[in-house]
């Protein structure tokens, strides 16, 4: 069966003054109906630029999509004229933002933005889509959503917009949400109020999730497959259990160390990754990771590693994939 | 539990913002009870972690230690001297041996002041600069601390990393050799890869100059990795205060096991098993806490009495004191 998304070499540079810089370089990912991607990576890793490329909502200028496709249904996305790109966006693929107060029109009601997309792509009458919109916030669980269609965004807090985002999201049942550090804005105990309801609501309705976050513990809690994003590229992609079992890239590995985990023993040191993450206009030749990497030979300084499959579902960008499944745990 | 070993003293500490209203008389309507009667004690030479969601009073409190904002009642004893009622001629003697490092390693560091005037600055302060050359040398061991090479010195912040910042703010704290550091979400602003190499400095530092640390944070796994002794915080008020150990393999509180099941833990085998309590509902406002214990209304565990009556600390023995009447008499 072809999956629901098939994100083939997409490649999305900036110009900027400093020349022009790819912030997204050759990735490519598949995602089945029902399934949740999580795309992990740092700031300017390139994670966000490829969500913003599969809808094209990426600004042009100073932003291009340069190559690459987008399969989704069975259609390229990239090559859709506006029209029909926008019959897409916010109907059959919709998009969580991490900001749900500069993501929601202030002079609006929540009920009528909810509402809007209902009557565009469905052509549903204003009254009726507007009655849709209380059943939508009922959905995602907001208490007297009779009354709080009528609300503004500033009457409600961090949590109650980013619900209201998702029953907007919902509205016309899209096949596909792609959800961009959903809850990086808010707090722990409401992050995961939030993300449990957008876990059960795509679910419920086989719709495919595409997960942007930097908290590895969100990936381990909510994805089946992962892709790790470093650099502009994927460094390594496959199911989340084999990822976290059996890490095939130095950065993912790293990464793991770095992080504090509450059911590890208090006290021990922290194994950071050193050095910062790479400057995207000036990457060095060979691996992005290799200045920071342990483990770099000359090979990695000079010559960059290909995505390749170091076991049949898990792909790896290292020249060393093999040796290192090997060492794990060591 | 005071003695020689205790740095800080809190004793039921209060700051309330007073809220007003009315376009020509402006009348007080209401109080933003921030902090709402807090005490703990900080020993030499240890973290206490101060934990909690937004708008639990975690920040206020550490700004309150330092006398930043105006104490409404209670008792912060710094060293012996309740400084309490001291005004701002009084405090700048004391703020030298109490600093803080701030979250926004890019609001926090002016951009038209070089590094070396930045780290150097509290040394001019409070008159310790000394020669030029004995002012260079020292910014250069602070550079040198916390990881930065000596010809930094001469940059602005806006040529540094997220991380480098931080260090340069950390720097800055250590200038005038402080006994305590209060730390005011010094990672949550930087890359996961770039908080391990700022929480190591952190312990590093701790173990070279036998600095003592208000470690204040959102993340309970940072704050956990790094303390001694944790505060959980909820509406302005302290509910529950264990060793790091303890805490995590015993939570008392129902809103302590609400904050740790709501942390999930990067490994997908552990997170399939494990019970997903999740609580439900969000913080209520500062500004009219519900009456009784603060959490009633969101705890999964709640009681009658949980409704009317606000439950004391209770002493719970091994350094533990929690806030829940499910622990009565």
């Amino acid at each position: 069966m072809a999956p629901l998304l098939s994100v083939k070499g997409l490649s999305t540079e900036f110009r900027t003054e400093r020349g022009i810089v790819k912030a997204v370089d050759n990735v490519s990912f598949d995602l089945a109906a029902g399934e949740t991607l999580a795309i992990v990576g740092e700031s300017g890793s390139g994670k966000s630029v490829t969500a913003m490329s599969i809808l094209r909502l990426i600004p042009d200028p100073p932003g291009k999509i340069s190559a690459g496709e987008v399969m989704f249904d069975g259609q390229n996305l990239l090559t859709l004229s506006d029209e029909q790109i926008r019959a897409i966006r916010g109907n059959r693929i919709a998009m969580i933002f991490q900001e749900p107060m500069s993501s929601l029109n202030p002079s609006l009601t929540v009920g009528l933005q909810i509402a809007e997309p209902i009557n565009l792509h469905r052509k549903t009458p204003w009254a009726a889509a507007m009655d849709k919109a209380v059943e939508l916030l009922g959905r995602v669980r907001m208490s007297d959503a009779a009354s709080r269609v009528k609300a503004y965004p500033h009457q409600f807090s961090g949590g109650m917009r980013q619900r209201a985002m998702i029953a907007m999201a919902l509205a016309c049942q899209p096949q596909l949400i792609i959800a961009d550090e959903p809850t990086t804005a808010l707090d722990v105990t409401v992050q995961a109020q939030i993300l449990a309801l957008l876990k059960e609501v795509t679910r419920a309705a086989n719709s495919a999730l595409i997960l942007i976050t930097h908290d590895l513990g969100v990936v381990a809690r909510y994805a089946d497959r992962v892709c790790v994003m470093y650099g502009g590229r994927i460094v390594e992609a496959g199911p989340a259990r084999e990822i976290y079992a059996r890490p095939r890239h130095p950065y993912t590995i790293g990464l793991m160390a770095s992080v504090p985990r509450l059911d590890q023993e208090a006290g021990s040191r922290l194994v950071p990754i050193e050095g910062s993450p790479p400057n995207l206009a000036n990457l060095p030749p060979g691996c992005a990771f290799a200045p920071r990497c342990r483990r770099a030979t000359d090979l990695c300084r000079n010559h960059r590693p290909l995505l390749v499959q170091s076991t049949p579902d898990h792909l790896s960008a290292c020249h060393f994939h093999a040796q290192l499944s090997a060492n794990v745990g060591t | 539990m005071s003695g020689p070993d205790t740095v800080l003293e809190v004793k039921d500490l209060k700051v309330h913002f007073p809220v007003m209203a009315g376009a020509v008389v402006r009348k007080q309507v209401g109080s933003v009870k921030a902090v709402d009667g807090v005490s703990f004690d900080v020993r030499r030479g240890e973290t206490l972690g101060l934990v909690g969601e937004s708008g639990c009073g975690k920040s206020t409190t550490g700004l309150a230690i330092l006398r930043m904002i105006d104490i409404t009642s209670g008792e912060v004893k710094f060293e012996g001297e309740d400084i309490s009622n001291y005004d701002r001629s009084r405090m700048r003697p004391i703020r030298r041996r109490m600093q803080m490092v701030y979250q926004d390693p890019f609001g926090s560091l002016n951009p038209r002041m070089k590094v070396s005037e930045i780290v150097g600055e509290p040394l001019e302060v409070h008159g310790l600069a000394g020669d030029r050359a004995a002012y260079d040398t020292r910014v250069a061991s602070l550079l040198d601390m916390v990881g930065l090479l000596p010809d930094m010195a001469d940059r602005y912040p806006h040529e540094f990393s997220g991380g480098q910042r931080q260090r340069i703010g950390i720097a800055r704290a250590l200038a005038l050799e402080p006994s305590l550091i209060i730390c005011d979400e010094p990672v949550s602003a930087l890359d996961v890869s770039i908080q391990a190499q700022v929480v190591n400095l952190f312990q590093e530092l701790q173990e070279r100059l036998g600095l003592t640390y208000i470690f204040i944070a959102h993340d309970l796994a940072v704050v956990r990795h790094i303390s001694h002794r944790i505060a959980v915080m909820y509406l302005g008020r302290i509910v529950e205060i264990a060793p790091r150990g303890e805490l995590y393999a015993k939570p008392l509180h129902p809103y302590t096991l609400a904050l740790l099941a709501a942390i999930p833990i990067p490994d997908p085998e552990i997170e399939a098993s494990r019970p997903q309590q999740i609580i439900t509902g969000e913080v209520p406002s500062a500004m009219r806490p519900p009456p009784g214990c603060r959490f009633h209304t969101r705890c999964p565990q709640v009681m009658d009495v949980c409704k009317s009556v606000d439950p004391p600390m209770r002493d719970m023995g091994g350094g533990r004191a929690v806030a829940c009447h499910l622990y009565g008499s």
